[in-house]
């Protein structure tokens, strides 16, 4: 049992590779700094889909294609797909697992789902159950804010705290041949509830759980911030990237530049008015398998902390008055 | 013409937006809460007749905000209730409101008939 | 109900959370709020005099077909998705009169369309706008049997 370091980290014996990528965003997210290195940009929310839930699960679909595609690869020559979103039953990757015909085991991790389903694809490799994996995750602004929140032609004010949940689908496929980025170890995070209570301050929420889980990296690892061109927090957004960075420093973690958030890069958020930043399962989704695979591929980073986390309460519990329970996993990618 | 009504109107409904909008940004209640609670308020302000001098002096400016169904709501079963005692509340209740639920229903469908959300 | 109660190291935490969170500008937005509430209440008091003088009507009655002409205002602009746009910077101004009213419906309405039009719009048309309806008649049912049971009190 020698892949279990410290008290939460599996390194692997054989790290897998990120054998290539497919990512879609929404017309939105197209206006932002991040559209460059998206594969496909959507000219408009429904996708010529007749709902909001449709369009999601097609940007699903053609991310999981791109990506299958890029590797040319047949979807029949995938051991198994992993994947998940923020919708109730994880409806938009069980619908797209459907159309793709592979085996699936459905996730759940809110929008920790991208860092989740690495760590799952990467031990399932690394244990010789299966030569290729697919994992994706998706989320769409419209569907989430209808299941978390108003109806979307709702005229509510949004908070300055409040961020934006992304438009978008990304998915990367998993294996062993190849050229590309490789998942050399995973912490698994815990749930950590830290009485908020607020659901339109999710990246508050989250904070803790992923100063706790990039502190847990470090202490099961030896690594310290240093050994890292950048470490990346998922969608924490501008409070919660803050709060975290200041969890870390009550820990004696002194992070620097190379600390940064996914959910601040997919908007220009003085012009596009997202307050906070972006959140939802495709914002770690776009930014990793967008702009990091690409970076990795230019051979411009080479050690990169991925910590994604997500906010893993419903509508019922917040108001049933329960706290929001977070969790954070860090996977780390090498060239 | 009566211009001053059109400066109360003005005055009073935009003073009454412009503290809820302080509310809404100095607490963490919902609109949701806010209208509910403006709604009652309007409901006890009927009770006691003191919502009717304002409409008398801003009439737009009382009448279009929510506080007006609160009162219009009370106002109907009031009126009911000293005719024909307690059944009254029951007629009553819609007597001065049916407009605004009925234009609202009628509208809403009409609308979900011909056009969805454009995001 | 809350299961746990909050630890120490929570209300730090929330403490902290407090200092972090960004204050909205209050000021800024309650004047947006009051010119267009203002000029909304304005637009409504027109109306009424119009409908006054067209159809004969004395004040208290004219008001009505006012109200509903703004209920149609805020339909309107909902269906053509203007309206969260507009009350991005109006806030309560819009909210606040009977646009928001409709607004609450109509966006309902449109949102769960495609769920159908019995168990969707028909089912989830008042699913924001039922607080202040049934709140409303609560009130003024109490309002009323305490006239009832005390006339003329």
């Amino acid at each position: 049992m020698g892949k279990k370091t410290g008290k939460q980290t599996f390194q692997f014996a054989n790290p897998p590779t990120i054998i290539a990528t497919g990512t879609v965003a929404g017309p939105f997210e197209g206006r932002g700094p991040l559209a460059e290195e998206i594969d496909v940009l959507l000219g408009d929310l429904h996708n010529g889909e007749n709902s909001f839930e449709q369009a999601e699960r097609s940007m699903l679909v053609q991310a999981c294609r791109l990506a299958l595609d890029h590797a040319g690869r047949g979807s029949a020559e995938v051991d198994l797909f992993l994947a998940g979103d923020l919708l109730n039953q994880i409806i938009s990757s069980s619908f797209t697992a459907a159309t793709l015909a592979i085996p699936y085991l459905g996730i759940y991790g809110a929008c920790s789902t991208v860092a989740e389903s690495l760590t799952l694809a990467s031990m399932i490799l690394d244990g010789g159950f299966a030569g290729a994996i697919l994992v994706a995750t998706s989320s769409h602004n419209a569907t989430a804010e209808r299941q978390y929140r108003y109806p979307t032609e709702y005229g509510g004010q949004r908070r300055p705290y409040q961020q934006w949940t992304v438009t978008g689908a990304a998915a990367a496929l998993l294996g062993y041949t190849g050229q590309g980025p490789r998942i050399t170890a995973a912490t698994v995070g815990k749930v950590v509830d830290m009485g908020c209570k607020d659901p339109l301050n999710l990246g508050a929420a989250m904070a803790p759980a992923a100063a706790e889980t990039i502190a847990c990296h470090f202490q099961d690892t030896g690594w310290d911030p240093d050994s890292f061109d950048l470490i990346l927090t998922g969608d924490l957004g501008e409070i919660g990237f803050k709060l975290c960075r200041d969890e870390l420093t009550e820990k004696n973690i002194h992070l620097g530049e190379n600390f940064s958030d996914c959910g601040l890069f997919i908007y220009d958020r003085e012009k596009q008015d997202v307050h906070a930043g972006a959140s939802g399962c495709a914002a770690a989704g776009l930014v990793t398998f967008g702009r990091l695979y690409r970076r990795f591929q230019k051979g411009e980073l080479s050690r990169v902390l991925l910590v994604a986390t997500g906010a893993l309460h419903s509508p019922t519990s917040f108001l049933q008055g329960e706290n929001i329970p977070c969790i954070a996993h860090a996977v780390r990618i090498e060239a | 013409m009566n211009w001053r009504i059109y400066l109360f109107a003005f005055l009073v409904g935009g003073g009454i937006c412009f503290l809820c909008q302080l509310i809404l940004d100095l607490t963490k209640l919902t609109l949701g809460h806010l209208l509910t609670g403006l709604t009652v308020l309007g409901g006890i302000l009927g009770g006691l007749g003191l919502y009717d001098p304002l409409i008398k002096l801003a009439g737009g400016g009382a009448t279009m905000p929510i506080i007006s169904f609160g009162n219009s709501l009370a106002k109907g079963a009031i009126a009911e209730a000293e005719k024909t005692g307690v059944l009254g509340v029951l007629t009553g209740m819609f007597e001065l409101t049916s407009t605004g639920i009925t234009a609202a229903i009628i509208f809403s469908f009409l609308m979900a008939l011909v056009t969805r959300p454009k995001g | 109900m809350p299961a746990k109660k909050t630890t120490p190291k929570q209300a730090a935490y929330q403490k902290k959370v407090k200092k972090y969170e960004p204050k909205p500008k209050a000021l800024h937005n309650a004047v947006f709020a009051f010119l267009s509430g203002g000029t909304i209440c304005l637009l409504g008091q027109a109306l009424t005099d119009f409908f006054g003088a067209v159809m004969g009507l004395p004040p208290e009655k004219a008001a009505n077909p006012a109200v509903a002409t703004m209920i149609f205002f805020g339909a309107l602009l909902t269906a053509l998705g203007l309206f969260d746009r507009i009350a991005r910077f109006a806030g309560a101004g819009v909210a606040v009169p009977v646009t928001g009213f409709a607004n609450s419906m109509v966006s309902a309405a449109l949102e769960f369309r495609e769920e159908g039009l019995i168990l969707g719009v028909g089912a989830k048309l008042f699913s924001l706008a039922g607080s202040v309806i049934t709140f409303g008649v609560v009130t003024a049912f109490i309002v009323g049997l305490i006239h009832a049971i005390f006339p003329g009190g």
